[in-house]
């Protein structure tokens, strides 16, 4: 599903974020990609989202070359692309029931379905009774849910997960885990970026360990030392 | 598409409302840009009046002997309105000059008995002309010191006027291109300082606007909210540059018309009302929106 082939990315002038890394991920999987701050764990899930270009070698999403891709094309590929971010990137002026419609609008679905799904996976996150209410009236743990809500509503391929649990306490940390667990089993494919050991230990998951913008160890287990 | 358009007109609506905060200072900029431009194009209109009302004053006139038979004035008058040089030409009778006369200082009591005590009728005749342009007036005196006129002219009253004349012509053509260069000056300072304004609007907006790329809006589902909200504020500022400037022009006519009779601020915005509007609405939706789309693209780029 994805495939990253000699993937370099330098930013100028002279930042070498990830360098000839090269690995392949299949549709379903459960990939930690672990690493310290500054690893380039954040870079390759900018790369497969398109939101920046591979300075040398290939990446491609479903065996579709992102260099190849036209920037105009770009919103509908990421359409296939759940995102979740440290930073929640939520809207702040869309209540949380909007931020997770907006998802759907921008697709072009009609208002029924948005009527009919938009609670269905609120109360799968556990946000039901604060629907109406704007990001700045939410929790840490709150939003980060409204965040994984939006992410989900469209049903994606993949589901990108930079540092979910990098704002929040161990007990909300595990509740998102536990969530990001549960969305792999309904058939989405989840890459979860985290420099997070307790994280890493617990999963036991196939484990992609950066070092310095190398792809350093492809573990099975989860058996990595950061 | 009809889906989109809806969601993007209640996007921006809600934006609208939500960020009051935003909203109205984009609104005060707009309405004080608005507001300048609607009162220099007022003060425009009321200078040129002014000055065609100053230019009016300037003109020649010209005495008909006592015995001049009408028939001589007329064929004078004729031949003035055939020379290029002459824009107006009217002809005054005695009769009429002691009536213009009676009925300007009926209420001089001293000057109405000076007249009685002459008796007789002490004007003469005239021919009040107007010259099409200022360069023109030397042109016409000369033509009629002509010598085949000798006997039927008995005044020409220009040269001590023409000092005057020839001051309020070089004042009005001043007045004129300075009033146009402070408009230019000040129209392209106001229309900055909103295009500023509108770019700070959006750069405060630009995180909002990548997490909407990021989530996989399309650049027109992304510019939309940010149009219609320009759209919201422009036709807003308009209402409320309307109403301060008709109010501004109501309550400042009674103070104008103590110094100059002719200055009535309130009649000119009345009679002006729907280019007024127009330059108005246009400004107001011009800077509502454009701005933000040029100043939308760079953010785009996600």
């Amino acid at each position: 599903m994805i495939k990253f082939d000699k993937v370099t990315k330098i930013y100028p002038p002279d930042v070498t974020a990830l360098e000839d890394v090269s690995f392949e991920i299949k549709k379903g999987e459960f990939v930690v990609l672990a690493g310290r701050s500054g690893a380039g764990k954040t870079t390759l899930l900018k790369l497969i989202l398109g939101e920046e270009p591979a300075s040398d070698g290939q990446v491609f999403f479903d065996e579709e070359d992102m260099k190849k891709v036209k920037k105009r094309h770009l919103p509908s590929l990421r359409k296939r692309i759940g995102a979740v971010f440290q930073d929640y990137k939520l809207l702040s002026a869309k209540t949380v029931y909007e931020n997770v419609a907006f998802a759907l609008e921008v697709i072009g679905a009609d208002d029924e379905e948005i009527k009919k799904y938009v609670p269905q996976v609120l109360d799968i996150v556990g946000l039901t009774p604060k629907t109406t209410k704007f990001p700045r009236e939410l929790s840490a743990g709150q939003r980060q849910r409204t965040a994984i809500a939006r992410a989900l509503i469209r049903r994606p391929e993949v589901i990108l997960a930079d540092e979910p649990t990098g704002n929040l306490d161990h007990n909300n940390a595990s509740e998102i885990i536990k969530l990001l667990l549960k969305i792999n089993e309904l058939g989405t494919t989840v890459i979860l970026a985290t420099h997070n050991k307790e994280i890493i230990k617990k999963l036991k998951t196939r484990t992609l360990l950066l070092k310095e913008g190398k792809l350093d160890k492809d573990a099975s287990d989860g058996g990595v030392i950061l | 598409m009809f889906t989109s358009i809806k969601r993007i007109f209640k996007s921006g609506w809600q934006n609208f409302k939500r960020q009051a905060n935003l909203s109205f200072a984009f609104c005060l900029i707009l309405t004080i840009t608005i507001s300048l431009i609607s009162f220099l194009f007022l003060g425009r209109l009321i200078l040129n009046s002014l000055l065609a009302e100053a230019r009016q004053k300037a003109d020649i006139s010209v005495y008909f002997k006592e015995d001049c038979p009408e028939e001589n004035m007329f064929a004078l008058k004729d031949e003035l309105t055939g020379i290029g040089a002459v824009g107006e030409c009217e002809l005054v009778s005695k009769e009429e000059a002691l009536a213009k006369f009676v009925e300007t200082h009926k209420d001089d009591a001293r000057l109405m008995e000076s007249l009685s005590e002459v008796g007789a009728n002490p004007f003469l005749a005239s021919l009040n002309i107007k010259a099409a342009g200022v360069a023109e007036y030397e042109n016409i005196v000369n033509f009629l010191q002509n010598e085949k006129f000798l006997n039927v002219i008995e005044k020409i009253d220009y040269h001590k006027r023409k000092p005057v004349i020839e001051k309020i012509f070089d004042i009005t053509q001043f007045a004129s291109r300075a009033g146009l260069v402070v408009a230019i000056i000040f129209i392209f300072t106001s229309i900055l300082i909103s295009y500023n304004t509108t770019r700070l609007t959006i750069f405060s907006q630009k995180d909002e606007i990548s997490v909407m790329r990021l989530v996989g809006a399309s650049n027109n589902f992304v510019r939309g909210p940010f149009l219609i909200q320009g759209i919201l504020c422009g036709f807003l500022s308009f209402f409320i540059s309307l109403m301060i400037v008709g109010l501004s022009s109501y309550f400042l006519t009674p103070q104008m018309v103590a110094i100059f009779p002719e200055l009535q601020v309130f009649s000119f915005f009345r009679y002006n009302l729907w280019q007024l509007a127009l330059i108005q609405i246009g400004t107001g939706l011009l800077l509502g929106t454009l701005p933000s789309l040029v100043a939308i693209r760079k953010y785009l780029q996600v």
